[in-house]
C-alpha cells in the first residue's frame, strides 16, 4: 500500500520533473531563454492554449473529450474577422465570436446528451463540420486584421497583458466553480461513475451539457486571444489545438478517464510547460520540422503518464471478496 | 397507537412469466430488527427492491407506519423514510466523505456556492452517530471497506429514516469492522429505527435480529422470534425442497488420471490456498453463495485474473504462466456465468458464434485459409450433438434464440475445440426445465467420453443431481468436500454459510 502511494506520488510529480529538465536543457543551450522578459513572453504565449485547456479540463473531468476545439477556434475567429472586415466595432465582433463557440459547444452537447452519440464521435464530426464551415466562410483565403486587433492583444491592464488577464480570470473562476459549487462536485462524481451518479439522484444530462458549452466558449476565447496575437485568420488557424489542449490538461494531472484533475495549478501549469517547450525550440533555433515531432512526444508522454497512474489506482481499488 | 412500522400483504411479483414472489406477508415493529434469510434466488432482493422503490409489485399492499405506502422511485422511498444500503456501495472515491454524504443536497451560502463549514459540521455529527472518527474532508478512496460501509450508513442517516434496509453489509468486512457495525445497528434500533437485515451469515442474523423471516422460492416458509429457530433448523427451512426426477442417470465412473491439478492457488483478497484435483471423466461441483469466490476461482483457472502464488497443472503440463489463449489451445474451456455479456456475440449468427473458438483448428497452414467444408460438417455434427432445435436457421442472430438454445450454442462453440477440461459457471441459469435436462444429459455424455467437468452452481440440487464430488466454498476458501455417497444438502449449506466471523458469532451465541 505504501509502495503504491509512493509510486502514485512520483507519477503525480513527473510533470514537475519534466519542467525542470526542459528548463535545464534550454537554459544551457541559450542564455536568452532564461531572460526574465522571456518568462513574460512564455506566459503571454501560453494564454491562448491555457484557455482552451481550461474548457478541455472540464470536459475531461466528466470522462468525455472534445476533439472539435481547434475547429471551433477557427470558426469563431472567422466570424469575428468577417465582422471586423465588414466594419463592425471590435467588441461586438468579438462577442459574436464567443457566441459562435457557445453555440458550437451547445450542438456538441445536444448530440451527446440527447442523441446519445459518444463524445469522441460527436466532437469528431464537429471537427470536420467546423473546419468546413470556416473554410466556406473565409473562401479558404487568409484574412489580415487591422492594427486595432493586435493593439488590443498587446494592451495591458495594471501592467499585465490583456491575454494573461483573461487567462487568469477564467482559470480562477472555473477553478472556484469546480471546487465550491454543487455543479462542480457533481461533475467530479459523474466523471468517476456515471451510473453511480444517476443512482445517487444527480441530474447528469444538464451537467454534461454545461461542460461542452463551457468548452466551446473557452475554445472561442482561446481563438480570439490567438487572433489578437497573430493578427490574421489563416485556413489552418487552430488546427490540432485540441491535442495541445488535452496534453496541457493531462500534463497538469487531469485524467483522461474522468473524475480527477484541477485547473489551478494543474492545467495552467501544463499549458505553460507545453508552451515553454515551443518557446525554447524557437529560441535555440531548432529545425522547425522538428517541432511537431517533439511536441507530439510530449503528448505521448503525458498520456502514458495518465494511463500508468490509472493502472496503479485501478489495482488499488480492485474489489475483494474477503478481507485482505 | 399502532407500533407496526411496515406491513406487507399479498405481495406478488413475476418476471417474464416466472413467479418470483408469491403472496408474501411481512410485518415488523418500530425498533425491531428483522432478519431476512433464504437461498440465492429465493426472492430476497426482489422483495427489498419493492420496499426500496426500485421495483413495483404486481399485486399486494404496503403500509408504512399505518399509512398506505406506494413508492414509485427510490426517491419516493427516501422521502417516506426508507433507506436502502445496497450490497454494492455507491460512493465516489474521488470525493470527500462530506461531499459523498451531501452530493445531491449541498448546503449553500447566499452566493449559491457550497457552505463547506456547515456541511462539514453536519457531516461531523453524522459520522459521530455512526462512530467514525474521521475528518469529513478525507477522500473516500483512503477509507477501508468497513469505513466506507459506515459512510454509506451515515449518508442514509442524513434523511433520518424510519426504516433501514441492509443487504449483506458484512461481506467485505473484517470481524472487528463487523462488530463495530453491529454496535451501531443496535444503537439505531434502540432509538426506534426499524432494521431489515438480509444476510447469508446466519450467525450474524442470530446475533443481531429479534425476528427472522425465511423465504424459499418466493414464498414465506417461516417467520417468528429469533430464539425459536436453531441455525440448523433455518438451514433446512431454506433448502427444503422436494426433489424430483429432473436429472438424467449418471453413467460413468471417473478414472484416476489427473486432468487438472490445482495446488495452493492464492490471490490476496480473492481466494486462499485452493487445492483440488479433477480426474478424467469426473464431474466436480463447486457450491457456495454469491460472493464466495467461485467465479473468481474459475476466472483465475482460465487465466483471466492474476494469481499471486500456487500451481495449476493440466494433463501433466504446468499452465499457470500461460495466457488464456494458451490454455484454450491446450484444451481448457470456460462457459461464463453471463452468456449475454461474455459468452456470445449477440448480433452474430449461430454459425459464426459456434465456429469462433475452433477456427484455428480448421485453418490450413501456412496462410491460415479456412477449410470451409470440414468446418461446416463439424458444425452440423456438433449441432446435432447438443440437440439445438432443428427449426432454428444457421444465420439467425443468436439474440433471437431462447436462453436454452443460446446456452447450447455456447457449449457447442467450446465442444468443437474438443476440450479436456470444461469449466461451466452457472450453465443452467435462466433456462427452462427441458433444456436443463438436455444440458445435464450432455454433461453426463461428455464425462463418459473422458472429459473433465468443473461445474459451478448456486442450485445445490443441481450439483447433487449431476456431480461425482462437490467442493464447498466460502470467503474464498474451500470449506468442505463431499464424495457422492456423502451428499447432504444441509451439510453443504452449513459449510457455505461458514465464515470466520460467523463461526465466531455462532460460538458466542452458544455460550
Amino acid at each position: 500500500m505504501t509502495r503504491k502511494q509512493l509510486l502514485l506520488g512520483l507519477l503525480n510529480q513527473a510533470p514537475l520533473a519534466l519542467f525542470a529538465v526542459v528548463f535545464a536543457i534550454f537554459g544551457s543551450l541559450s542564455n536568452k531563454f532564461l531572460d526574465p522578459q522571456n518568462f513574460i513572453n512564455i506566459l503571454t504565449q501560453s494564454s491562448s492554449l491555457a484557455v482552451a485547456a481550461i474548457g478541455m479540463t472540464v470536459v475531461l473531468l466528466t470522462a468525455g473529450v472534445d476533439l472539435s476545439v481547434g475547429s471551433v477556434m477557427f470558426v469563431a475567429v472567422a466570424v469575428t474577422g468577417k465582422l471586423i472586415a465588414g466594419g463592425q466595432p471590435l467588441w461586438l465582433s468579438m462577442l459574436a465570436g464567443c457566441m459562435v463557440g457557445v453555440v458550437a459547444g451547445g450542438v456538441n452537447a445536444l448530440v451527446i446528451t440527447r442523441l446519445r452519440v459518444i463524445a469522441f464521435i460527436a466532437t469528431l464530426a464537429m471537427l470536420f463540420v467546423g473546419r468546413g464551415f470556416g473554410l466556406w466562410l473565409t473562401n479558404t483565403r487568409a484574412m489580415n486584421m487591422p492594427d486595432e486587433v493586435t493593439q488590443f492583444g498587446a494592451a495591458r491592464w495594471l501592467g499585465i497583458p490583456i491575454p494573461v488577464v483573461v487567462m487568469l480570470v477564467l482559470a480562477i473562476l472555473v477553478h472556484w466553480a469546480l471546487r465550491n459549487t454543487a455543479w462542480g462536485r457533481q461533475l467530479y462524481a459523474i466523471g468517476q461513475d456515471v451510473d453511480g451518479a444517476k443512482k445517487a439522484g444527480v441530474r447528469v444530462a444538464p451537467i454534461i451539457f454545461s461542460a461542452y458549452v463551457l468548452c466551446g466558449g473557452c475554445a472561442a476565447v482561446s481563438g480570439l486571444i490567438a487572433l489578437t496575437q497573430t493578427g490574421a485568420v489563416s485556413p489552418s488557424f487552430g488546427q490540432q489545438k485540441e491535442f495541445a489542449a488535452i496534453a496541457a490538461a493531462v500534463l497538469g494531472g487531469t485524467s483522461l478517464f474522468g473524475g480527477r484533475g484541477h485547473i489551478l495549478p494543474g492545467t495552467l501549469f501544463g499549458a505553460i510547460l507545453f508552451q515553454t517547450v515551443e518557446n525554447g525550440l524557437v529560441i535555440v533555433n531548432a529545425d522547425p520540422y522538428l517541432y511537431p515531432l517533439i511536441l507530439s512526444g510530449i503528448i505521448f508522454l503525458s498520456v502514458l503518464l495518465d494511463t500508468t497512474r490509472q493502472r496503479v489506482v485501478g489495482r488499488a481499488a480492485r474489489r475483494t471478496i474477503r478481507a485482505v | 397507537m399502532n407500533s407496526t412500522l411496515l406491513e406487507m400483504t399479498g405481495i406478488r411479483k413475476s418476471f417474464y412469466g416466472v413467479d418470483v414472489l408469491k403472496d408474501v406477508e411481512l410485518r415488523m415493529q418500530a425498533g425491531q430488527t428483522l432478519g431476512l434469510v433464504g437461498e440465492n434466488g429465493a426472492g430476497k432482493s426482489t422483495l427489498m427492491n419493492i420496499i426500496g422503490g426500485n421495483l413495483r409489485a404486481d399485486a399486494g399492499q404496503m403500509q408504512l407506519a399505518g399509512e398506505l405506502y406506494v413508492p414509485h422511485t427510490p426517491r419516493d422511498a427516501q422521502r417516506a423514510g426508507v433507506a436502502f444500503i445496497h450490497q454494492e456501495l455507491n460512493l465516489f472515491a474521488n470525493l470527500s466523505i462530506a461531499e459523498n454524504i451531501f452530493l445531491t443536497s449541498f448546503p449553500r451560502t447566499k452566493l449559491r456556492n457550497i457552505d463547506y463549514n456547515d456541511m462539514h459540521q453536519r457531516a461531523d455529527a453524522l459520522l459521530e452517530q455512526v462512530g467514525l472518527r474521521l475528518s469529513p474532508r478525507l477522500l473516500v478512496e483512503n477509507l477501508s471497506a468497513g469505513e466506507r460501509q459506515l459512510v454509506e450508513i451515515a449518508k442514509a442517516l442524513r434523511l433520518a429514516p424510519r426504516l433501514m434496509i441492509l443487504d449483506e453489509p458484512t461481506t467485505s468486512l473484517t470481524s472487528r469492522e463487523t462488530a463495530k457495525l453491529f454496535e451501531l445497528l443496535v444503537s439505531l434500533q434502540s432509538n426506534g429505527m426499524g432494521l431489515l437485515y438480509i444476510s447469508h451469515a446466519l450467525g450474524d442474523v442470530k446475533r443481531l435480529c429479534d425476528e427472522v423471516l425465511v423465504l424459499r422460492d418466493g414464498a414465506v416458509v417461516g417467520q417468528g422470534p429469533m430464539c425459536d429457530f436453531e441455525p440448523n433448523q433455518l438451514v433446512s427451512m431454506m433448502v427444503g425442497r422436494e426433489s424430483s426426477d429432473q436429472f438424467p442417470p449418471r453413467h460413468n465412473h471417473p478414472s484416476k488420471v489427473k486432468q487438472l491439478d490445482v495446488q495452493h492457488v492464492t490471490q490476496p483478497g480473492v481466494v486462499r490456498d485452493i487445492s483440488f484435483v479433477l480426474n478424467g471423466g469426473e464431474v466436480l461441483g463447486i457450491s457456495g453463495l454469491m460472493g464466495s469466490g467461485r467465479t473468481e476461482l474459475a476466472r483465475i483457472l482460465f487465466g483471466l485474473d492474476p494469481m499471486k502464488s500456487g500451481h495449476i497443472t493440466m494433463c501433466g503440463e504446468p499452465i499457470e504462466r500461460l495466457p488464456t489463449a494458451g490454455r484454450i489451445a491446450r484444451g481448457m474451456a470456460m462457459l461464463t456465468e453471463s452468456r449475454r455479456e461474455d459468452g456470445l456475440c449477440m448480433q452474430a449468427s449461430i454459425a459464426e458464434n459456434m465456429s469462433l473458438v475452433a477456427e484455428p483448428k480448421y485453418a490450413r497452414p501456412p496462410w491460415g485459409l479456412l477449410r470451409k467444408a470440414a468446418l461446416t460438417s463439424a458444425l452440423h455434427a456438433m449441432r446435432n450433438a447438443v440437440k439445438l432445435s432443428a427449426s432454428t436457421e444457421w444465420h439467425r442472430p443468436v439474440q433471437t434464440l431462447s436462453g436454452g438454445n443460446q446456452q447450447k450454442v455456447v457449449l457447442a462453440k467450446w465442444l468443437l475445440n474438443q476440450p479436456k477440461v470444461l469449466i461451466l459457471d452457472e450453465p443452467t441459469r435462466g433456462i427452462d426445465v427441458g433444456a436443463k435436462f438436455e444440458i445435464y444429459a450432455l454433461i453426463d455424455r461428455l464425462a463418459s467420453d473422458g472429459q473433465s467437468i468443473l461445474i459451478i452452481s448456486s442450485e445445490i440440487e443441481e450439483l447433487l443431481g449431476i456431480c461425482d464430488r462437490i467442493l464447498v466454498m466460502s470467503q474464498g476458501e474451500i470449506k468442505d468436500e463431499l464424495a457422492r455417497n456423502e451428499f447432504d444438502q444441509s451439510r453443504i449449506m452449513l459449510a457455505a454459510l461458514q465464515a470466520d466471523h460467523v463461526a465466531a458469532s455462532l460460538r458466542d451465541a452458544d455460550q
